[in-house]
């Protein structure tokens, strides 16, 4: 299947306007378990990104010799072995992360993001077109969990990165490094965009009809 | 027995999978439309959780001991070939069944909480049946909440939201809701 879109289509494409956790609604189980802290997010979102470059890199390579019939048992193997990998340097290079994020970095193997690359991108294109696709959906990965970690470390524990922000009279929103605060601080994302695309929607309607809102869609 | 029934309920409900750790979001945004649905996949789930959780327990006690970097990778295999097996298995036995259940059965290979049940039922070194319990609390804590969130979106088509609000937006508004109350559980561990 020919591809019409350029390399810098791709790249910029995965970073917002089809952001893999905002507009596409995959890899919500990390984005919301793990972003209670600005560098738990960081974490993640750079573990995340080194599995999925390697995977596309691998993916792309042998994309001949993978069978159609087996291909997604063979991406979740190749993917698998990455995870090992980064789960292993992480014990090994920061250890506290590793504890914070737990669980989290062995069920990067089931994020959908990593094997939907692998399915709808690697294992069609060259390897540095799936290189550049896996580094702006990489990117997008990560921008959405700074933007998580960031408001619910602001609001949850009133600093960032650890500093204090507000001085000793605030009050932390404790709910908001809490399970509930996760599924808040995207709800109201959410809200956001889609406010955000219907003001855009509302100032062009004067010239063509407008088009449907994409944000927020089912996954 | 009282261990067991503390290792069920736990799952079930104190660190409920989907509201307290945030598993299986994927089925939950997706199929949480209709208490029908809803239903059909909690169920295919808890038996998916069961033959993971024993498979799982095999693997982490004969096979995993000699060979502990194979974890991740030998636990995906199994779950993955799991799914499989149990979807040939309902597709021979009752074709009525397999057809109800439709794309979510081959979807649960990438549902997060069969990982998870796997990965945290071999960390915590639970027993056989530790393992089965954990597995089935699992399962019953992603229907109960699959089951909440459909009648409240049955409910909620008869309702006015605002224009902004729609689609995701509101379902994620309702599950922190839902995980807010759902944390009023939490002290039932300690006594």
């Amino acid at each position: 299947m020919p591809r019409k879109t350029t390399a810098a289509q791709d790249f910029r494409r995965g970073i917002w306007r089809e952001n893999p956790v905002f507009i596409q609604m995959l890899g919500l189980c990390p984005a919301l378990a793990v972003s209670n802290t600005v560098l738990n997010s960081l974490a993640m979102g750079l573990a995340t990104f080194f599995v999925l470059f390697c995977s596309s890199v691998l993916v792309a390579t042998f994309k001949k010799l993978i069978p159609a019939e087996v291909r997604i048992s063979t991406y979740i193997l190749i993917i698998a072995t990455f995870v090992t990998v980064a789960d292993m340097t992480l014990e090994a290079v920061v250890p506290e992360i590793h504890k914070a994020l737990g669980a989290f970095i062995a069920l990067i193997v089931v994020n959908c993001i990593i094997l939907g690359r692998q399915e709808a991108f690697a294992s069609k294109n060259t390897v540095p077109r799936a290189m550049i696709d896996a580094v702006g959906t990489g990117i997008g990965f990560i921008i959405a969990m700074l933007m998580m970690g960031t408001i619910r470390e602001i609001l949850g524990y009133g600093t960032f990165l650890g500093f204090p922000l507000f001085g000793g009279n605030y009050e932390p929103w404790i709910i908001f490094i809490l399970p509930p605060g996760g599924f808040f601080t995207i709800g109201f994302i959410l809200l956001g965009l889609n406010w955000w695309e219907r003001r855009k929607l509302e100032r062009a309607r004067s010239g063509e009809p407008p088009v449907g809102v994409a944000v927020g869609r089912a996954a | 027995m009282g261990n067991l029934f503390w290792i069920f309920i736990s799952a079930m409900v104190v660190n409920n999978f989907t509201l307290a750790y945030f598993l299986g979001l994927c089925p939950f945004m997706g199929v949480s439309g209709r208490i029908y649905t809803a239903l059909r996949m909690g169920a295919a789930n808890v038996f998916v959780l069961t033959v993971a959780s024993i498979c799982a327990w095999f693997l982490n006690t004969f096979i995993l001991p000699y060979a502990p970097y194979l974890k991740l990778i030998s636990f995906i295999l199994v779950i993955a070939s799991a799914v499989q097996i149990t979807e040939m298995t309902i597709k021979k036995l009752s074709p009525a069944l397999f057809r109800a259940l439709g794309i979510y059965l081959p979807l649960i290979t990438t549902n997060c909480a069969i990982l998870f049940m796997a990965w945290s039922q071999a960390n915590r070194g639970y027993s056989f049946a530790e393992g089965l319990f954990f597995a089935w609390g699992a399962g019953a804590g992603l229907t109960v909440a699959l089951v909440l969130m459909a009648s409240i979106r049955e409910d909620l088509e008869y309702v006015e939201i605002p224009a902004i609000a729609r689609g995701n937006a509101i379902v994620f508004i309702i599950a922190g809701i839902l995980s807010l109350a759902f944390m009023g559980f939490a002290g039932l561990l300690s006594s």
